[in-house]
């Protein structure tokens, strides 16, 4: 009895100096497949739709990395903006980025996805790719997903490439037509956007 | 009539073939123009084609695939050519066989007996993407009454289809026989559409709902598309703009 309080104070004690927090890297095929299941699990007709919106945009919180996509669509525009300006855009593109996302995926009921391969592109960059299984309803659609894996710890979503067409080059495509449409300025871009996530 | 047509293409598609950037984008030359013909044809969208393709979903399922399975297997006329005139004769080979199964033990093409057979997947070709591969340039970027995005050079891609280069369109014309007629021409086209559009109903409303601008989304996605096509890519490998991505890393 006494030798099992000692052992547990000892262990109490240890434990502080124990790297216990160490993570091991995660492989992009691995880390896909399991997003894909967590989001499976979210659109399962349990849950009422403001709790699936719910659960994915937590999980597109902490598996998709949303400030660099936002960047990314700002294009060469994200040169020419002030510190200020891209704090704004960041808090309104997360907001509007949320917004879709979770609203696009949460019309879906139980999607199937299976996981095929994976390519390293660089040290930055592994593609992933996947099948989302037929249905009655609609033909097998082809997945693939740039895995951002600068951080082989903690790997982000960047983009989904659907059937070869990107949806962040076609999300880029359409803000700068917003900024083109009104002369260069950036701020129709924020105002747009203000107004879509009201 | 078509003299003038082909014409006035021929003229605009060479004077608007200089009308891409360096970097391959596509100019939007007659953006006015085509964002006005984008809105009439979400009009006709909303009010014709939408409701008609929702009551096509409504058929059992062997039923649409049938339909399907047929109209794939018609595009292998325009496809085989297409294969020839890139050069691919292998392609042109195993589409030829595809088409001769499916027509004949695939009865009419209603059963996708080649892929039973572990025919390779099958690719559509057309004649402007085979333009394309000629080297030739998109163009500007256009919006067709109907027929929805297009380019210069993939409108007159299409024109080569009534120009003699569908043997089904031939045959249905001018093929003098009882059983092909222009109307069952014009019928399987307005299906092919039909079919397409019952396949992206969730898509495209999906896409309308979350686009600020859904013309420029819709236009991004056609460009996309062709420029895959055209290059025959993996879009895994090809789909990257690995520039942009690693310009975004150094700031």
């Amino acid at each position: 009895m006494f030798s099992k309080k000692i052992l547990t104070y000892l262990i109490l004690l240890i434990i502080p100096f124990l790297n216990i927090t160490k993570v091991y890297s995660i492989e992009p095929d691995i880390f896909v497949q399991s997003t894909v299941n967590r989001a499976s699990e979210a659109l399962n007709n349990k849950f009422s739709k403001e709790e699936k919106i719910l659960k994915l945009k937590a999980i597109a919180k902490e598996t998709v990395d949303i400030t660099g996509i936002g960047f990314y669509t700002l294009g060469s525009y994200r040169k020419n903006i002030t510190d200020d300006q891209k704090k704004e855009y960041e808090n309104l593109f997360e907001q509007y980025f949320l917004k879709t996302f979770s609203s696009r995926l949460a019309e879906y009921s139980n999607p199937e996805i299976e996981v095929t391969s994976k390519e390293k592109l660089n040290k930055n960059y592994t593609m992933v790719s996947s099948t989302l299984v037929s249905t009655d309803q609609r033909p097998e659609v082809k997945v693939d997903w740039r895995i951002y894996t600068k951080n082989p710890d903690n790997p982000l979503i960047r983009d989904l490439i659907i059937e070869g067409l990107s949806l962040v080059r076609t999300q880029k495509e359409e803000f700068s037509s917003i900024i083109q449409s009104n002369d260069g300025d950036i701020n129709a871009l924020f105002s747009t956007l203000r107004d879509f996530i009201k | 009539m078509k003299k003038i047509i082909i014409t006035s293409l021929i003229s605009l598609m060479i004077a608007s073939s200089v009308s891409s950037d360096t970097d391959g984008k596509v100019e939007d030359c007659f953006e006015g123009l085509n964002r006005a013909t984008f809105s009439l044809n979400q009009g006709l969208d909303k009010t014709i084609f939408k409701p008609v393709a929702k009551a096509y979903r409504v058929l059992p399922s062997s039923v649409r695939s049938g339909t399907s399975n047929v109209l794939v297997n018609l595009s292998s006329l325009i496809t085989i050519p297409n294969n020839i005139l890139q050069g691919d004769f292998k392609k042109a080979g195993v589409n030829t066989g595809r088409f001769v199964v499916n027509t004949t033990v695939g009865i009419l093409g209603i059963f996708d007996v080649a892929k039973k057979m572990d025919f390779p997947k099958y690719e559509k070709e057309d004649y402007g993407q085979t333009f394309g591969a000629w080297g030739i340039g998109p163009g500007c970027y256009v919006v067709l009454p109907v027929l929805g995005p297009s380019t210069v050079r993939d409108t007159f891609g299409s024109f080569v289809n009534v120009l003699g280069g569908d043997p089904y369109y031939n045959a249905s014309t001018h093929g003098n026989n009882e059983y092909l007629t222009d109307s069952l021409y014009m019928k399987t086209k307005v299906v092919s559409g039909i079919d397409f559009r019952a396949k992206n109903l969730e898509s495209i409303e999906n896409l309308e709902k979350n686009s600020m601008d859904f013309y420029a989304s819709v236009r991004s996605l056609y460009l996309q598309d062709r420029q895959q096509k055209i290059s025959n890519s993996n879009p895994t490998i090809e789909i990257m703009y690995e520039g942009d991505w690693e310009e975004l890393e150094t700031q």
